[in-house]
């Protein structure tokens, strides 16, 4: 049973995703287009704000780049038969690509070759997280190439310190300057070896924009970088202005004594989410604001 | 900061009028392109062979669009611009050779295409990264598709639009370029917002 639910409902999420962005994000690109001091920075959230409100009008996706799927999922260790669900997300990622419509995003490295249904070798990624119960949830996050390119890793020495942390997301962000579409929202992951602080820089991606991380000490790095990310000028699209950043998530790890990995993940302004609940009588809650 | 309304095909005295940081609406033809089809078109140059459609006077949008087969042809639902940095290695030829005089892209280019505009006259229009449905709004038809071979986002989308914009000019046919300008401008932020941090 499981198998049907969760094609339906992951084919369901891509289409929310690709066509509305969620509240918490519409939010904040208002609050910086009222914001926005410089002329051009405003044109561009301007026609941000547009774009959205006619993707949403029209069902159609808001970027032509629809990304790379990934799907992250805490299951429940008494879901049964989670051995399927991988497969189904597979077939809802086809599905999606044809219905949605989704661009056909997965290339063969070495060919160059797409399989034109989103589906290939690893793709869609699945991120696992067992956790207790009976119930899993599903996030799809359709991932942009122009925010991904932008993602960076930095191996400090650990005597650089949270000021060195600093410095590398700024710099990040300066070299990265229009290609991810800014406003952007930015993951930063500390600590874990380098894997572990990509993935966790990526997963802060998840966390919705206001909701500040519960660590006090965490809630003021991230503040203390959304204002010097923004100090940069960059602005909007990369063409000047105040608001480079929506916001800056931390997320962390305890790291090797001779390590202090750090890593960047961006989104861009599009940041699309959604995610859904199965319960075990199949039934299914929508979870992301403003997506249903 | 001019607001201009062009139609294509556009002289090199069309362009010339225009500065960075003007706004610019195009009617007219324009052309997809991405890394594979710039690749190939360069081939096709040095190689002396025509490419599939005459881009003289054109614009050149760096664009993978979503696209449905429809009945009667193809319908663009959306074609927002792709991060113009990756085509920067074969703009300049590119502009020499076929007499381009419109480049659209999002995030801005380098030196070498400034150069190219300066010298053959050309501009870079900037269209909002992501705003693909407003892009896709000012796309009256598709008039054909060339080098499908590449894959639909990689292929030479021929569109028909209008009032196609708003374009910032980023960079124009006098030398400036806005991007590089801001990308300055933040890294001489760098040392304020270190100070104190150690």
């Amino acid at each position: 049973m499981i198998e049907g639910v969760v094609e339906r409902v992951a084919v369901d999420l891509l289409r929310l995703a690709a066509t509305r962005l969620p509240r918490d994000v519409k939010g904040a690109l208002r609050r910086a287009y009222r914001e926005e001091e410089d002329e051009t920075g405003r044109a561009q959230l301007r026609a941000i704000l547009k774009n959205v409100e006619l993707a949403e009008e029209a069902g159609v996706p808001m970027c032509q780049d629809t990304g790379a799927i990934h799907f992250y999922l805490r299951a429940g260790a008494d879901v049964g038969r989670l051995d399927r669900v991988g497969d189904a997300l597979r077939r809802a990622t086809q599905r999606a690509t044809v219905e949605v419509p989704l661009r056909p995003n997965a290339v063969d490295p070495f060919t160059g070759e797409n399989t034109g249904d989103n589906t290939g070798r690893l793709i869609p990624a699945l991120h696992w997280e067992i956790v207790p119960g009976d119930r899993i949830q599903i996030t799809a996050l359709p991932k942009g190439g122009g925010s991904e390119n932008a993602c960076a890793l930095a191996m400090l020495r650990p005597s650089d310190g949270v000021g060195g942390l600093k410095r590398f997301v700024v710099d990040a962000v300066i070299r990265a300057g229009a290609e991810p579409c800014p406003p952007t929202i930015l993951g930063v992951g500390v600590g874990g070896g380098a894997d572990v602080a990509v993935g966790l820089a990526k997963a802060a991606l998840l966390r919705p924009l206001g909701h500040a991380n519960p660590d006090p000490r965490l809630a003021e790095l991230e503040g203390e970088l959304c204002e010097a990310v923004n100090m940069t000028g960059i602005g909007p699209m990369g063409l000047g202005g105040r608001c480079t950043a929506l916001g800056v998530h931390v997320e962390w790890a305890h790291r090797h004594p001779a390590c202090f990995p750090v890593a960047a993940a961006f989104q861009c302004w599009a940041a699309r989410r959604a995610s859904a609940l199965v319960l075990p009588d199949g039934s299914v809650e929508y979870l992301t604001e403003g997506a249903r | 900061m001019a607001v201009f309304r062009l139609r294509t095909p556009l002289s090199e005295g069309d362009v010339r009028r225009l500065r960075a940081g003007d706004t610019l609406y195009l009617t007219g033809t324009m052309v997809t392109a991405r890394d594979a089809a710039h690749r190939r078109a360069l081939e096709f140059i040095r190689a002396g062979r025509r490419l599939p459609v005459d881009l003289e006077g054109l614009a050149i949008f760096h664009c993978g669009p979503l696209v449905r087969r429809e009945e009667g042809g193809w319908r663009v639902l959306a074609a927002g611009p792709t991060t113009s940095a990756r085509m920067e290695p074969f703009t300049a030829e590119l502009i020499g050779a076929l007499g381009v005089r419109v480049v659209i892209g999002k995030g801005g280019m380098g030196a070498g295409t400034t150069e190219a505009m300066r010298r053959f006259g050309a501009v870079y229009g900037t269209f909002t990264g992501g705003a693909a449905v407003l892009a896709a709004g000012a796309v009256r038809a598709v008039r054909g598709v060339e080098w499908l071979d590449l894959g639909a986002p990689e292929a030479l989308w021929v569109l028909e639009v209008e009032r196609f914009g708003p374009l910032v000019v980023a960079i124009d046919s006098h030398g400036r370029n806005l991007h590089l300008e801001v990308r300055e401008r933040a890294e001489k932020s760098r040392e304020a917002i270190y100070r104190g941090w150690t």
